[in-house]
């Protein structure tokens, strides 16, 4: 799947679309693979505070635990209830229907610290290596 | 981090795509396509298992019964030619070394077979009592040997396309020597999925040609490989210990709910002495759950009742049979009753659960 040109992406394989000053995150497709069968998704609580690289969600495959990383800093204002009773539409749709939560950013200097899709994908070839 | 150990199929697994892991010091398959797909094609087809990393000792001579007897926890003595069952050893203060099926070829011939984390540990324990004994030898063959699970209800027709036995009429836990695809096999009627199915054991030399043989004859049936995730997630549901889980050495039989396979009537045998008394005093127990709310319970996670902790969780997933959270746990035996409510702590949260039959999953017999 080809990561889409409008979002920027986090070293933790999140990605972020940004609607004026709302920030749209989820996982990408490298990270939904790499989980494989995703089959519960730990959403973080709609006002929570979450800070840049600090663990915000958690995804569980059959297997496996792990952490999401918020990839912007702001305040959770809206998350993808849709995830709880199917949270394999992450496998599915990464940059879609499988959307984690929507961030109101404190700071949109942050999303500097993002890469760009080209960037990303070079960084994850990088890391299969 | 030490060279890990590669199984006789450690090509095929990469040829096939595997996902490799580190499972007890050896190299292993953890899922080739994922693991609720792999899962489910053993239920209602069939799969098969690289289960080489599991140890083979064989144990002959005219002392060979008398050694083993003491050894085991089971009566040897029901024991019958061409048959085999499943047994613990234990220490001498009753805490299980390991649990292992016992093949009897003879009166002083057996075969057994462990965990691989345990084959060390095992073999030494096996040696050191061998000394007790003038006749008995205990041969290693884990690395000579070659051994494929073939788990699932369309087992028996994929084997009978490559052997001349008859497969209809070998029972559970029952084993024969015969060729499969020309190659000298033991044929056993185990496994740990709850699923009809066999265990093969032959040369190591011929593992890929076997393996990719059943592969070839299985596929109008739908076999397909499968890895070590689903064969935990296929033994939670079916409410099979694991070493390390729901075994260890400061669990006893008992408490691990396989009292079953301890006869203490037997006559002696290491671990005897301490477990008559345990036997009738259980404080905790291995209970099987199942998840009330959405979560999936993990090994180590606290069970609590009423905001006091009564046990843990030793092996927990998501059921894919079951599309939800099951688990096994060590509880207080005050606390073991099925239907009671408990909690599972999940990253702090208490998650509501309850206490269920065990197994889950009830063995799928043949027709």
């Amino acid at each position: 799947m080809e990561n889409p040109s409008d979002l920027k992406y986090g070293k933790q394989h999140e990605w972020v679309k940004v609607e004026e000053d709302i920030a749209i995150v989820g996982v990408t497709d490298f990270a939904q693979k790499q989980l494989t069968d995703i089959v519960f998704v730990e959403l973080p609580e709609k006002g929570k505070k979450v800070e840049q690289n600090k663990q915000m969600a958690v995804i569980e495959s059959v297997k496996s635990v792990s952490d999401v990383f918020s990839p912007i800093s702001g305040e959770v204002i809206e998350i993808n209830e849709k995830l709880k009773d199917n949270p394999d539409t992450i496998n599915k749709e990464p940059y879609g229907e499988g959307w984690i939560a929507k961030i109101k950013m404190e700071n949109k200097d942050e999303l500097n610290n993002l890469m760009s899709a080209e960037d990303y994908e070079s960084f994850t070839k990088e890391e299969k290596h | 981090m030490g060279e890990l150990k590669k199984t006789s199929l450690y090509g095929e697994h990469i040829k096939l795509g595997a996902k490799l892991i580190d499972f007890n010091g050896w190299l292993m398959p953890v899922y080739y396509s994922n693991v609720i797909e792999e899962h489910i094609n053993v239920r209602e087809k069939a799969g098969i298992f690289d289960i080489c990393h599991m140890g083979e000792f064989i144990i002959e001579g005219n002392d060979a019964f008398k050694l083993v007897q003491k050894i085991i926890t089971n009566d040897l003595n029901k024991l019958e030619d061409g048959k085999a069952f499943y047994s613990s050893m234990c220490l001498e203060n009753g805490g299980v070394i390991d649990d292992l099926i016992v093949y009897r070829f003879g009166q002083n011939k057996f075969m057994v077979v462990v965990n691989a984390a345990n084959i060390e540990k095992d073999f030494k324990w096996f040696l050191k009592h061998k000394d007790f004994f003038d006749n008995a030898t205990v041969i290693g063959r884990t690395n000579e040997t070659c051994k494929i699970g073939l788990q699932g209800p369309k087992s028996e027709e994929i084997l009978q396309k490559l052997t001349n036995a008859q497969l209809k009429n070998l029972k559970r836990f029952h084993f024969i020597e015969d060729n499969v695809n020309n190659i000298p096999t033991i044929i056993s009627r185990t496994g740990y999925t709850a699923e009809d199915g066999f265990e093969l054991y032959f040369n190591a030399e011929k593992a890929a040609e076997q393996w990719n043989k059943l592969l070839a004859v299985g596929k109008e049936f739908g076999l397909k490989p499968i890895g070590l995730g689903a064969r935990d997630t296929l033994r939670v549901e079916a409410g099979y210990s694991l070493y390390g889980h729901e075994l260890n050495d400061t669990i006893n039989p008992f408490e691990a709910g396989i009292g079953f396979i301890v006869k203490l009537g037997k006559g002696d045998f290491i671990g005897r002495d301490i477990l008559l008394g345990q036997k009738n005093n259980l404080k905790r127990k291995i209970i099987a759950f199942e998840m009330l709310e959405r979560g999936i319970p993990r090994q180590n996670y606290g069970v609590y009742k009423g905001g006091n902790q009564i046990g843990y969780v030793t092996s927990g997933t998501m059921s894919p049979t079951f599309k939800k959270g099951i688990g096994m746990a060590l509880v207080s035996v005050d606390e073991s009753s099925e239907e009671n409510e408990i909690h599972i702590n999940i990253r702090g949260k208490p998650y509501k659960a309850k206490i269920v039959k065990k197994p889950i999953y009830v063995f799928h017999s043949r027709n």
